[in-house]
């Protein structure tokens, strides 16, 4: 396929709508421990999770979100841990996935909510609007185990997908630019910390 | 005396085995001849986890995140790798997150390389301008009572504390 094309098919699957697709794909969040990379993720997380003690949200340090969830995941190998980042998140850091797929963790779950656009900045367009496909970046770092998600009709196989054990495992979600739903969040990273610690720990 | 590089004594087994007495466990980093004696000793130990790094800053935001988790890490990285952690000690400064980072200078007493100068005189006002508290080891005596230290800094109190093993203890590079 020519470069313009796959460019043409590429915008054109930007098409489902955040408020219901991260929701419908995550599943029970409590399934999870959850880290939430900067921006729309974090308030697509908040909004789903209520902000519980099992998700930290990240509200700067862009590209930390897959190490930080790697990290937490190699700490505790019996937990399943999710982490939810954009694609500009992930582009920044794009050697995050080769990291992931070296250590190879067992309990680690990668949703990327691919819009193409840095949203929370006036949607200027990303590189994955035009030429890069992040699912085949994650395959070639070693992830195996990915499917990129682009209708309604993929939601059940993307939240089973998260929910397999013995490889890392990365979901494109391809949805449109349209910002996530608002609510009021908490900023404060140490007294979240410390309620996502005192949870899991004590 | 000028040490040969590849000359590490006992101080960088005595530096492991402090952090590991300490319950450090997980060994995250990007490669450097100054720190190769403790990269082969974490990869050889099965009871730590050695993370390779494909950049710097993952090592500050996987260590926040196995901070989460209820682990002790170490970022073991290079002078000029520091460079690439500025941004991502934003995390760790706002969530009051504890780091201990070991970074082997370039740049300092001895370089022959002039590329090096740039980073290695810019390591510790940078880290320090993030809210890292930089402790220097010049000689090898120093190294044990300065790595207790910082780990106890660093996860007693929760501070990001990075000791600059300096280039009299490590040699410098022959060119």
């Amino acid at each position: 396929m020519a470069a313009s094309q796959q460019a043409v098919s590429a915008q054109t699957s930007f098409t489902l709508d955040r408020g219901e697709a991260v929701p419908a794909v995550v599943g029970d969040p409590s399934y999870f421990l959850i880290i939430a990379g900067l921006s729309w993720s974090a308030k697509d997380v908040g909004k789903l999770t209520g902000e519980a003690p099992n998700a930290f949200l990240m509200g700067g340090g862009m590209g930390g979100a897959i190490t930080m969830a790697l990290g937490l995941a190699l700490a505790q190998p019996e937990r399943a841990v999710l982490a939810v980042f954009g694609d500009g998140e992930c582009l920044m850091n794009v050697g995050s996935l080769s990291t992931v797929g070296f250590m190879q963790p067992k309990n680690l779950s990668m949703l990327c909510v691919d819009n193409g656009t840095y949203g929370e900045t006036g949607n200027q367009l990303t590189h994955t609007a035009r030429n890069a496909d992040l699912e085949i970046i994650a395959q070639g770092c070693g992830i195996a185990s990915t499917l990129t998600v682009h209708s309604e009709a993929q939601y059940a196989a993307a939240t089973a997908l998260l929910r397999e054990d013995g490889a890392p495992r990365f979901v494109l979600l391809r949805v449109n630019d349209d910002p996530p739903r608002t609510y009021g969040r908490n900023f404060d990273a140490v007294e979240r910390k410390q309620l996502f610690r005192r949870h899991l720990l004590s | 005396m000028n040490k040969s590089f590849s000359s590490q004594d006992n101080w960088a087994d005595n530096l492991y085995d402090k952090l590991r007495s300490m319950d450090i466990s997980l060994f995250t980093y990007v490669p450097d001849a100054g720190h190769s004696a403790m990269i082969n000793r974490a990869l050889a130990d099965p009871d730590v986890t050695s993370v390779p790094l494909a950049t710097e800053e993952e090592g500050v935001s996987l260590l926040a995140g196995a901070h989460l988790g209820g682990s002790r890490g170490v970022l073991l990285l290079q002078s000029s790798g520091v460079g690439n952690c500025i941004n991502m000690l934003s995390l760790t400064n706002i969530g009051r997150f504890p780091l201990l980072s070991i970074v082997s200078m370039r740049g300092d007493y001895g370089e022959q390389n002039p590329w090096q100068f740039p980073m290695g005189q810019g390591t510790q006002p940078c880290l320090e301008a993030m809210g890292t508290i930089c402790l220097r080891v010049e000689t090898p005596d120093d190294v044990v009572p300065t790595i207790e230290a910082a780990v106890n800094m660093a996860y007693r109190s929760d501070q990001s504390v990075a000791l600059l093993l300096s280039q009299r203890l490590i040699g410098a590079k022959p060119f």
